[in-house]
């Protein structure tokens, strides 16, 4: 009988017979497939560029931010974190925890002819190994400059260059912020963004400077962080923290805080929840890539529909039974599946990589999406590969035969 | 010369209808294309079916060559009745018992002439060296030894229809049937193709041809003629040694 090695080798020679329709079908299922790979890698690099992110933030440490205060659904007064807060939690916190304020404004800077606008941070030293930066040039000041309100300023790495001046000439000489005159002691390393706010642009001064020299004696505190050695002492901290700020504010442990305390890891859920959406919407766009190539898969599969029912009219007219049309359907549409989908998963990777390099965004391939991607379209394409011809085998050889 | 009684039919008949008929559904409309023929076609014979288009000449051709299935009557085939088939083995009577010549060639047009001679024997499962061996041997035979691995686009309408020639016999068929083979060629290739079937005949091959070229017809030596799907006329050719 007609055995299964000659139905491939029949479905093999009509599939390098029709060498174009072939590689249409395969094109179809090779983009499909690429493109979903693709873009899922594309959203799971942003979902895991994003936890980098937040781990440069630090893990282990908490944020200590002003709160509101309500009362009956009003917000009432203005609730201030200030430097005394601060040193409550130092001095009564010990030498376990490390604590740096935050005073934060946009003010003018100027160096010789260069102007900028830059954040300015006015804080403690222990702020540099707190956020854990490195310096590139210089030093960091000092407590007793911090103490003694000196005007002495640290860099951000991308300061420099808006000051038109290289990092190195910079150390030394004097900037004006605000139009008041200030040492840089010393050029960071690079951070890399946060996404809402620059580390690399903004100018570090001592708080007690920043409090009575530039900024007005404005005792508003951004932040205060609180570092712990270990991720287990987190919890211990926060409910230091708590007590401590409360008695500061004078506020009974059983009503609300005017402040809140917050752990990077919030921030980890918040942003890896972002993300996750980001991913989704680029594995929508992604399937409807997919649809667009199975549509093509099936629109050329039915458009060849005609010349195939002839096909298949001729073959059955010189012996062959239903089953060997439908098995030489079936391998050929096998074989261009298999085929489109290792293409498509070697695209796939092709492109992600290329994303990666080109436009340095990480992108990290998702095995589910390959799954998902190679099976989707191996079950278009081996159902719209079989079921005109499945249609056909049941004609009548003559009907099959005159088919317009 | 092959010997004429190798069939299963004792009697050395080949085709037996009885009030064979083929009726169609044509929108609101049934055309009875076939309407009750009887006959009778021995081993050996040449048969010219007659008549003009629309007399359901190549309806009956396509009943005779198990293309098409009849709407009512009885059809044997070497003594078999084919109308009690199942759909395999009519795809094997066709495979085995028919070889059939179409007026458009149908053809594989990305084939090779050698890989069209040689599907039937694929389906029958014969192996790819006596396979190609027999197809090679039928190529020749025709006359196109070598043209074997030309495509029938690179081929001559001639050429084409010998290639469904030697497809058609490369089974070694107990039926040859032509329906109007010479339709789509000129008067110089119809006359290469009407001698390869007497040639044929000649050694021992029962054929049945469809024209409406009384010249054609008159290679055969009987011809019936239909006339709205019924049989008019029946005769044999003068001269002709039966």
């Amino acid at each position: 009988m007609f055995t299964f090695r000659e139905t491939v080798n029949v479905a093999l020679a009509s599939i390098r017979a029709n060498a174009l329709r072939s590689g249409l079908t395969t094109l179809g299922i090779v983009i499909g497939t690429g493109a979903v790979i693709t873009m899922v890698a594309l959203g799971e690099g942003a979902q895991r560029a994003v936890e980098a992110q937040i781990e440069r933030m630090g893990t282990n440490v908490l944020t200590v931010r002003p709160g509101q205060n309500w009362w009956r659904g009003v917000a009432s007064g203005s609730v201030r974190l200030q430097e005394s807060d601060a040193q409550a939690l130092r001095n009564q916190m010990g030498g376990l925890y490390d604590i740096a304020p935050e005073i934060e404004s946009r003010l003018q800077v100027s160096y010789l002819r260069w102007n900028s606008n830059n954040q300015i941070v006015g804080t403690w030293p222990s702020y540099f190994s707190i956020h854990e930066r490195a310096l590139t040039h210089g030093r960091l000041f000092s407590e007793g400059e911090a103490q003694g309100r000196q005007r002495v300023a640290v860099l951000g790495s991308d300061v420099p260059e808006v000051l038109g001046t290289p990092g190195a000439l910079l150390v030394g000489r004097s900037i004006q912020i605000r139009g008041i005159r200030f040492e840089v002691v010393g050029v960071l390393a690079e951070k890399g963004s946060m996404g809402w706010s620059n580390p690399d642009e903004q100018i570090y001064i001592p708080l007690s400077t920043a409090l009575y020299r530039v900024m007005g004696n404005r005792d508003r505190l951004r932040a205060i962080y609180v570092a712990a050695p270990s991720p287990e002492q987190l919890d211990p901290a926060w409910a230091e923290i708590d007590r401590i700020i409360r008695r500061e504010h004078r506020i009974r442990p059983a009503e609300d805080a005017d402040f809140q305390i917050q752990q990077a890891s919030d921030f980890l859920e918040t942003l890896g929840e972002t993300a996750e959406t980001f991913t989704m919407l680029l594995a929508g766009i992604a399937g409807v890539s997919l649809l667009v190539g199975g549509i093509g898969i099936m629109n050329i599969m039915l458009v060849s529909v005609t010349e195939r029912t002839r096909e298949i009219g001729v073959r059955k007219a010189l012996g062959a039974t239903r089953k060997a049309i439908l098995l030489q359907f079936l391998v050929e549409a096998l074989v261009l599946c298999v085929l489109g989908g290792i293409l498509g998963v070697a695209a796939g990777l092709g492109s992600a990589e290329l994303v990666t390099k080109l436009y340095g965004r990480d992108t990290a391939v998702a095995p589910e999406a390959v799954a998902v991607a190679m099976g989707f379209s191996a079950v278009i394409g081996l159902f719209f590969g079989i079921w005109p011809a499945r249609r056909a085998s049941v004609l009548d050889p003559i009907d099959a035969l005159r088919y317009e | 010369m092959k010997t004429l009684n190798s069939g299963s039919a004792g009697n050395g008949t080949v085709i037996r209808t009885e009030n064979l008929r083929k009726y169609y559904i044509l929108g609101a409309e049934t055309v009875r294309a076939v309407r009750g023929v009887d006959m009778t076609v021995e081993r050996g014979e040449f048969v010219a079916i007659m008549g003009p288009s629309g007399s359901g000449k190549s309806t009956f051709m396509n009943l005779i060559g198990c293309l098409d299935t009849p709407t009512a009557g009885n059809y044997w085939l070497n003594g078999r009745e084919v109308s009690e088939l199942s759909d395999n083995q009519l795809a094997r009577v066709r495979n085995r018992d028919i070889g059939f010549v179409f007026q458009t060639f149908n053809l594989l047009p990305r084939a090779t002439a050698l890989h069209n001679v040689e599907l039937p024997l694929i389906y029958a499962g014969m192996r790819a060296k006596e396979r190609r061996r027999r197809a090679e041997e039928k190529l020749v035979r025709v006359g196109l030894g070598d043209r074997m691995m030309h495509k029938p686009p690179e081929l001559s309408g001639g050429q084409r229809q010998r290639v469904a020639i030697a497809r058609a016999l490369v089974n070694d068929p107990a039926l040859l049937l032509a329906d109007e083979p010479t339709g789509n060629l000129d008067s110089r290739t119809t006359g290469e193709i009407v001698e390869i079937l007497s040639a044929l005949n000649g050694a021992g091959q029962t054929i049945l041809l469809v024209t409406h070229e009384a010249d054609i017809a008159s290679a055969a030596f009987r011809q019936v003629h239909l006339q709205d799907g019924l049989v008019e006329r029946d005769f044999m050719n003068e001269g002709t040694p039966a």
